[in-house]
């Protein structure tokens, strides 16, 4: 008989480890990223390979200062999903600075410097991104106008040029413009919900050009997840619920004043990847069911008054980082009722 | 008369769906484990009493014959499995937590299996239930399912306060077919057995829970229900459906408050397996000297169930089902979620034993290395006690017992569904099991701290009073002297010239000052009772 028993029960497990649940993850996210190459060019994916090699680099270098066992630690592959959500919030225009700066902020300060996977409080992708929000404001909403918009799309030559911080061919502000968030933001001047959608062609069916087609993608995939049981529903249907019930709240009509249909918000900007892969980070979320769904509401509320009233056209790696201040705070207060205990 | 079907159930929080793994030794009727050379009786069961020994070493004895009596707390009588010859009584390994041996009677088969049976109690309906009890307990019987609590105990502690009698027939846990068997085969007998229970504790009615993947032995049982206080319960199979509480749960939506036992709330709860072994002692007066086994696992070439007398060694069921020696990775006693893994074969097999699983790396593969918890939150989905088992880890590992207690680490019942959906596989249960091992060995320790705190304070008390009490006596022999002397010096006044009585007459007036002082103080201390009374 060999010597690897088990002391102690169970004997059996189901065989899912860590590094498969974040490989589906990552599967999850392709429909969306196909939206946002369709929609803005090669930008994004080249961020992305450029950021999956510098997280793996810069884990595997902390890992071995650190003293882990560097393999064991890599090919869980968390490094790989901050990367690769760090890069689907990147705009499409970055530099390959702008990804170095915001990756080593997600993986060596926001992860690893608190003790690496598992126990940072913060979500390291969104670390990254709000540092490189603050610090560099040009560069972060330097984003394209989506295919059909603009003249446009840039090309594989075009995105490297800008990839390599250089000014491509057209000049650059001939692919440049806002978002449509920023567009509903800026450009509405006391225009009803009606006159601003005929008006501006950054405004879609529903949601924002392009923008209702990459967050389609990004609920397929999160629908994915939930089928596979890879997250549970409770901080999906928070944060979509509360952001939708504000949404009506603040309508009024589609008048001068309205924040924007429901719809509008669940399908503009980085909602449904917030939804269903940002803030279902299960390491800086709560851990009780209940607790689950408050902070998802706290997530989608806090993102619409961010958009409505505060200085950000799209807030949810701001709305997640505050809700990951909160997460152990709501714990402490939803804890399940134990079998045989009273309420 | 078939027993009413699609019982009203309350569905199990959490719970898993392990492969079940059952079919493997369901494919044979129950067989005969084959006699072994020697044959290993733990004279109590893990956790229990030592009873008292009834035999000598090279004693004859038979088959149902007392090797050792019970004591009436919480011991269990020991029978001789087959007839034969006690070799030795010695400490033998047996399998439990501790892996400490205990005491075992050594027995060596005639091979005449030559039964000593107990007087037949043919028509229990008119026995007392007095007399039912005592024959359980004479016939050796505990729990069948898993802990092992003496059955009279259980019985007895449960008279007259019981409306519902629970039979645990859900065998939830993979691998494990005994119960299963059973039923397919004697599922009259179990009925009998009901039937005894139910005139004993007087309930109203009995729930049979079973697992809703043992078509078969539902088949049998709706069958052999001749009695309208019995019906059969067909659940959902779920892990841990079976575990007592959580079918209580499930059967009467009834929850049992933390810390108290299922009588409390009216419940009894008993095994399949017991209720056969209660008809054989009371309608047979055979004592309980084999149960039906499990043996089963990919290193066996004929898996099965086996009717094996209590003591047999492990290796001779490993050996009696073609065991592959090369494929054997490791062997588990009950479930691969709550079982207990065993060292080595020769360990016997326990009145508690239900299943051997003899497995392989490719069956149940050893464990991953254990990764940081990422705090998914799968195990509190799973926990069927609405723990939160990931917040348990955290303050286990970090020994805030106190918070590990707050939040009812005590109320785990280590049924291992949280270990078994945990990605980064970390052994939470065992985890747990230290907790709460510590958490026992402070409360043991407080309360060994309040005891040794009373001896003090008592012995404190008790020295004062001896102390007043010598004084007392000390006073009066000093007045007695001094009367005396007063007599002597009526007659005359000491003779000055004797220096004896002089030193003596002295001591005795500086006595007799210090009783009288001393008097006077305590009588201070102490005001009149008269005095505490109109406050009343």
């Amino acid at each position: 008989m060999s010597n690897t028993a088990l002391p102690s029960s169970p004997h059996e497990h189901q065989g899912v480890a860590t590094s498969q649940v974040m490989q589906q993850v990552m599967l999850a996210t392709v429909p969306g990223l196909a939206a946002l190459v369709l929609f803005f060019g090669w930008g994004t994916l080249l961020n992305l390979l450029w950021l999956c090699a510098l997280a793996l680099a810069m884990e595997a270098a902390v890992l071995k200062l650190r003293n882990r066992e560097v393999w064991f630690y890599l090919s869980d592959c968390t490094a790989l999903v901050t990367a690769v959500l760090l890069a689907l919030a990147l705009p499409p225009t970055a530099p390959w600075w702008l990804g170095l700066i915001g990756i080593f902020f997600a993986i060596v300060v926001a992860k690893q410097l608190y003790g690496g996977m598992g126990y940072n409080p913060f979500n390291p992708a969104m670390v990254g991104y709000v540092v490189l929000l603050i610090s560099f404001p040009l560069q972060m909403t330097r984003w394209l106008l989506p295919d059909g918009v603009g003249e446009s799309l840039p090309t594989l030559a075009d995105s490297l040029q800008l990839f390599l911080d250089r000014a491509p061919d057209a000049g650059i502000d001939a692919f440049t413009g806002a978002t449509t968030l920023d567009s509903f933001r800026q450009d509405r001047a006391g225009q009803t919900l009606a006159e601003f959608a005929s008006a501006s062609p950054l405004m879609g069916r529903f949601g924002g050009t392009g923008w209702e087609w990459i967050n389609l993608g990004f609920l397929f995939g999160g629908a994915y997840l939930l089928y596979k049981k890879i997250i549970g529903w409770h901080i999906p249907a928070g944060m979509l619920g509360a952001l939708a019930l504000w949404a009506l709240l603040f309508y009024s009509g589609g008048s001068s004043q309205s924040g924007g249909t429901p719809l509008f918000h669940l399908f503009a900007g980085a909602t449904m990847l917030g939804a269903f892969f940002i803030a279902t980070d299960p390491v800086t979320a709560p851990t009780t069911v209940r607790g689950r769904l408050y902070y998802g509401a706290l997530i989608g509320s806090l993102v619409y008054v961010i958009r409505t009233w505060g200085n950000y056209p799209d807030a949810v790696a701001f709305a997640v980082l505050l809700g990951n201040f909160a997460a152990p705070l709501i714990d402490a207060t939803t804890q399940p009722r134990t079998y045989g205990h009273k309420p | 008369m078939n027993a009413p079907l699609g019982h009203k159930f309350w569905p199990l929080p959490g719970g898993i769906h392990p492969p079940e793994n059952k079919q493997q030794s369901l494919r044979e009727p129950i067989r005969q484990a084959p006699l072994p050379n020697q044959l290993i009786i733990p004279l109590t069961q893990p956790g229990y009493a030592k009873p008292d020994l009834c035999v000598q070493v090279g004693a004859k004895v038979l088959k149902g014959q007392v090797i050792a009596r019970g004591t009436p707390q919480s011991g269990i009588t020991c029978h001789a499995s087959t007839s034969g010859t006690i070799t030795a009584i010695a400490e033998h390994a047996v399998p439990n937590a501790s892996t400490l041996p205990e005491p075992c009677a050594i027995l060596e088969p005639d091979g005449r299996d030559e039964w000593q049976k107990l007087p037949a109690i043919a028509d229990y309906t008119t026995a007392d239930a007095d007399t039912l009890l005592r024959r359980i307990n004479e016939a050796g019987i505990n729990g069948l399912g898993g802990a092992g609590f003496p059955t009279h105990t259980k019985v007895r502690g449960a008279l007259g306060k019981v409306d519902t009698l629970i039979i645990n027939a859900c065998e939830c846990e993979p691998f494990i077919t005994a119960d299963d068997a059973l039923m397919q085969e004697e599922a009259g007998a179990i009925v009998t057995g009901i039937k005894i229970l139910l005139q004993l504790c007087k309930a109203a009615t009995c729930l049979i829970g079973i697992e809703d993947n043992k078509p078969a032995a539902i088949a049998a049982m709706q069958a052999a229900i001749d009695d309208a206080r019995i019906r059969l319960v067909v659940i959902p199979t779920k892990y841990p459906s079976g575990a007592e509480k959580q079918l209580i749960y499930i059967l009467t939506g009834k929850e049992i408050p933390s810390g108290s036992l299922p009588m409390h709330s009216g419940i009894l709860c008993h095994n399949v397996g017991t209720a056969r072994a209660i008809t054989r002692a009371v309608l047979h007066g055979e004592a309980l000297v084999s149960r039906v086994v499990t043996v089963t696992g990919a290193a066996l070439g004929r898996p099965g169930n086996l009717e094996t007398l209590i003591g047999t060694p492990v290796a001779t069921l490993l050996h009696a089902c073609d065991v592959d020696a090369a494929k054997l990775s490791r062997l588990i006693n009950g479930g691969p979620l709550m079982g207990l893994h065993l060292p080595h074969a020769d360990l016997p097999v326990l009145k508690i034993t239900n299943c051997i699983i003899a497995t392989t790396l490719q069956e149940l593969p050893p464990p991953a290395p254990q990764q940081a918890c990422i705090r998914c939150g799968y195990c509190a989905e799973v926990c069927p006690v609405s723990l939160l088992p990931q917040q348990l880890y955290w303050f286990a590992r970090s020994k805030e017992l106190d918070k590990a207690e707050k939040h009812n680490l005590m109320d785990c019942i280590e049924c291992g569904a949280c270990a078994y959906v945990c990605p980064s596989h970390i052994p939470l249960v065992q985890y747990y099991r230290a907790a709460k091992a510590e958490i026992r060995d402070e409360r043991d320790k407080h309360r060994m701290a309040e005891h040794s705190k009373a001896r003090y304070d008592f012995h404190q008390a008790r020295k004062q009073e001896e102390k007043a009490l010598e004084e007392q006596r000390r006073a009066e022999r000093a007045a007695l002297a001094k009367q005396k002397r007063e007599q002597a010096g009526g007659s005359g006044t000491a003779d000055p010239s004797d220096p004896q009585a002089a030193i003596a007459a002295a001591l005795a007036r500086v006595q007799a000052k210090k009783a009288a002082r001393q008097a006077q103080s305590e009588a201070a201390a102490t005001p009149p009772a008269a005095d505490k009374e109109p406050d009343a």
